[in-house]
């Protein structure tokens, strides 16, 4: 793209390449106006009203036992999920893209149902599943396992979230991946493990990290399809933005933007990590 | 998504072990969710189900939830669009940060991206004493949920068309500039066709996902029956009604957005697919 924009030699103080192209300033400037409205506006007010209080206001709305077990549930739960669809999101990807069986087409459709499947929708169906009378749940229950109205239901609640994240960043690579370097090197006389290890995992470890770090983030945040089978039980089973909507509710409106600001801070963290990881492993494979 | 041209011979898959843990991984996480939504809904027969789907507050909340998408798609594919042409057919500094706040919202929390609005419009918000003043409701009203929708929706077209319009470049556009035509002509006549499967594909996210909101949608709803309720939030109160077959008769119907949403896209990706390999071909 930039090769083909005409690069001529513009002022050094000039922010803007100039261009034949007509329209820049409507659409940009609409764009501005829409995200100062819709995402700056609102981000700043995030970003402002935790310190109503001071700073010991924020600490103390952030450090409250009650936030920060909900903050550690929702963050624990949604990385231990995470990790799990990385391991089977893996799976799921490696059978779409190399084997052939029946509905396969059907499988590979239903992978992007969480991301169209309302997530109230989702939250009521898993309470269900799992609950005492529900087809897994009785199961489970007559094991002496329980899972809804308790920690492990958000669990269960985000391996569904985060699968299609895994499996739609995974997929591309391994389709793109040639299978001659895998004859090439079974020509050679590597083993299954040597395979794996130097052709697969230096192709796929960038795309299964972005998959974790998305289905990461999109976890920690979940709602919906959480709160109906975690039993939202203080300090036990409330995740972190039921916290936010308990605040909002009893106008603690400053508390409230300290437990959102907490939670991006937190998300954005991991998602700056997983970015450096990947910055790192790239080198790596050059040198 | 679906490359035929990589289908490799079965020998080269590995054992049938990883097949059949892949398919019960899928059947248990997405598929026994699904199967309890329309077992559930179609429980007590036919006639109780269209009963509950005909409620009359189901009804008001299917029509606020068709309005909220009426007004949200519009809105952010009319976003899209500009900040793809911005961003894709012109070179400037900032552009980094613009892409970064433009995915910020994917990181965020719903009930975050419902948050923020109440502490702008909320009755202890920065404007809200203004807006009480002037006798505007913005929380807690149809205003409201849908600036929420759009704060959570904002990236989905616009993430499909930026890739899309950086690919193309703006080789066409700068020759139909060349041969005298206008910026919108340009614009409606080269562009547009270029992007419009992208643009469709984008909308259909941003629809499914507006009219499944419930996070954002909760914090900023009030939820006033037949009045503030959108669909998921009606859901959710027929649940805890403890009305199991009237919540997953209304879920049923998100349930199917969701599906036909999917075998459009799938559709629509296909159709891309075939147009790609012919345009190829010619």
């Amino acid at each position: 793209m930039v090769a083909l924009a005409p690069r001529i030699a513009a002022p050094a103080a000039a922010w803007r390449e100039p261009s034949a192209v007509p329209g820049f300033h409507l659409a940009f400037g609409f764009t501005l106006f829409y995200i100062s409205l819709v995402i700056l506006l609102p981000l700043a007010a995030l970003a402002a009203r935790p310190w109503e209080h001071g700073p010991g206001g924020f600490v103390a709305a952030v450090t409250a036992p009650r936030t920060l077990a909900a903050l550690r549930l929702s963050f624990t739960a949604a990385a231990l999920a995470a990790l799990v669809n990385v391991a089977l999101g893996f799976a799921v990807a490696w059978v779409l893209t190399r084997y052939e069986f029946p509905f396969r087409r059907l499988a590979d459709a239903l992978v992007d149902l969480p991301f169209a499947l309302p997530t109230a929708v989702a939250g009521i169906a898993l309470a269900t599943l799992y609950g005492p009378h529900g087809w897994i749940g009785a199961a489970l229950a007559d094991a002496g396992i329980k899972v809804a109205y308790t920690p492990v239901g958000v669990f269960v609640a985000l391996l569904a979230v985060g699968l299609p994240f895994v499996v739609r960043s995974v997929q591309p690579v391994l389709q793109d991946l040639d299978v001659a370097w895998e004859e090439a090197a079974h020509t050679l006389g590597a083993n299954p493990l040597q395979i794996a290890w130097r052709i697969f995992a230096p192709a796929l470890t960038p795309a299964l990290l972005t998959g974790f770090a998305m289905a990461f983030a999109r976890g920690a945040g979940e709602y919906g399809s959480v709160i109906f089978i975690a039993g939202n039980m203080p300090g036990v089973s409330e995740i972190a933005p039921l916290v936010i909507v308990t605040k909002l509710e009893q106008y603690d409106y400053a508390g409230a933007a300290a437990v959102g600001v907490a939670m991006l801070v937190g998300s954005l963290l991991v998602l700056a990590g997983v970015n450096a990881a990947q910055v790192a492993f790239s080198r790596r494979g050059e040198r | 998504m679906i490359g035929e041209t990589a289908r490799r011979p079965v020998n080269r898959a590995g054992p049938l072990l990883i097949l059949i843990v892949a398919l019960a991984w899928l059947a248990l996480v997405i598929g026994a969710p699904m199967a309890t939504v329309f077992a559930e809904a179609f429980k007590k027969g036919a006639g109780v189900f269209l009963g509950a789907i005909s409620d009359p507050d189901a009804v008001a909340a299917i029509r606020l939830t068709l309005l909220v998408a009426a007004i949200v798609v519009p809105l952010n594919a009319a976003f899209g669009l500009a900040a793809a042409w911005s961003i894709a057919k012109f070179e400037f500094k900032g552009k980094a940060l613009l892409l970064t706040l433009i995915d910020l919202p994917l990181s965020m929390s719903p009930v975050v991206s419902g948050l923020v609005w109440v502490l702008l419009f909320g009755a202890r918000g920065w404007f809200g004493p203004m807006l009480d003043d002037g006798g505007v409701k913005v929380i807690f009203a149809v205003p409201g949920i849908v600036l929420g929708t759009v704060l959570v929706t904002v990236p989905l077209i616009a993430r499909e068309l930026i890739p899309l319009m950086a690919a193309q470049g703006a080789e066409e556009e700068l020759a139909a500039t060349t041969l005298g035509a206008g910026g919108w002509t340009t614009f409606r006549r080269v562009t547009l066709p270029n992007v419009r499967w992208a643009l469709l594909h984008g909308a259909l996210l941003c629809n499914a996902r507006a009219m499944g909101e419930f996070g954002a949608v909760s914090v900023l709803s009030g939820h006033i029956r037949g009045l503030t309720e959108t669909l998921p939030l009606h859901v959710e109160a027929v649940y805890n009604e403890y009305d199991f077959v009237g919540a997953f008769a209304c879920a049923s119907l998100l349930a199917g957005l969701a599906i036909v949403t999917l075998a459009a896209k799938t559709a629509l990706e296909r159709a891309d697919a075939a147009a790609a390999i012919k345009g190829s071909a010619a």
